[in-house]
């Protein structure tokens, strides 16, 4: 199904999502969505790794293994990022990031 | 096929990261997401795209959404940032997306060998927990750990503290 895809056109939707993922995370001021942000751009680079795998080394399954855990590591950290969100809402009632100065000083 | 998981994924990134209800940002996410797990499947690596949707999709997508609903109000609008900050961000992530394809595109990659027909469990499951060369049992225990410490620490970050 994927056959007469080259590899360059994932590289480049991957590129195109990683980019935007940063101008999210440039952008935004809602710590939630500064953290989506984020996932986009773990996203794309599990789409860089998957592409490689399949279409330069198929016999082997380096890249897969790697999107399994860069997949288990942004879980892991988007628990503990809502955990730290939930946290500083209940101490500030705002999850606005130009307004968390508190711990600045 | 192809086409069309790209288009949908490029739109809809877009869409997440400049909507401004932040409900439907994460609706936006949750597309993004399953369309990869569409172009995983189409790359015919099932089991990936099957942990693309429940981990990603479901889980994490799931936990973004509550809380959404425990910081803010459904449906209020957040502010915009001013002009010269978007668009210096702007002039950022296009200036860094041009560099980065112009690179690929001038880069010859090999052409591609013979690809197997798909990626049976019974390997992903042998080579995870084997010692050998091309196996992942070290990497498998200390995402175990991390799992662990990351699920204890935000039970104690999150809980309430009696003060």
């Amino acid at each position: 199904m994927f056959e007469g895809v080259p590899l360059t056109w994932f590289l480049v939707v991957a590129t195109i999502m990683f980019f935007i993922g940063i101008y999210g995370f440039l952008v935004r001021r809602n710590l939630i969505t500064i953290l989506m942000s984020l996932e986009l751009i773990l996203n794309s680079v599990c789409i860089n790794f998957v592409a490689f795998n399949k279409l330069l080394y198929p016999q082997h399954l380096e890249g897969m293994f790697f999107t399994v855990f860069i997949i288990a590591v942004a879980a892991a950290e988007a628990s503990v990022a809502i955990a730290i969100i939930i946290n500083i809402y209940r101490r500030l009632v705002d999850i606005d990031v130009e307004k968390m100065q508190e711990m600045k000083h | 096929m192809f086409f069309l998981f790209s288009a949908i994924i490029v739109v809809f990134s877009i869409l997440t990261v400049t909507s401004r209800r932040i409900l439907r940002a994460a609706t936006f996410l949750l597309f993004v997401l399953v369309s990869t797990a569409g172009l995983y499947f189409m790359l015919r690596f099932n089991f990936l795209a099957a942990i693309q949707l429940t981990l990603y999709a479901g889980g994490i997508v799931v936990l973004i959404i509550f809380s959404i609903l425990l910081t803010s109000q459904v449906g209020a609008k957040l502010e915009l940032p001013g002009l010269t900050k978007r668009s210096w961000a702007a002039l950022a992530a296009i200036t860094g997306a041009f560099l980065c394809i112009y690179t690929i595109l001038q880069y010859e990659f090999p052409a591609p060998p013979v690809p197997l027909e798909r990626t049976d469990v019974h390997v992903i499951g042998k080579a995870l927990i084997s010692t050998d060369k091309y196996g992942y049992a070290l990497p498998f225990e200390v995402i175990s750990i991390l799992l662990l410490a990351a699920m204890v620490g935000s039970i104690i970050i999150a809980k309430k503290r009696k003060d």
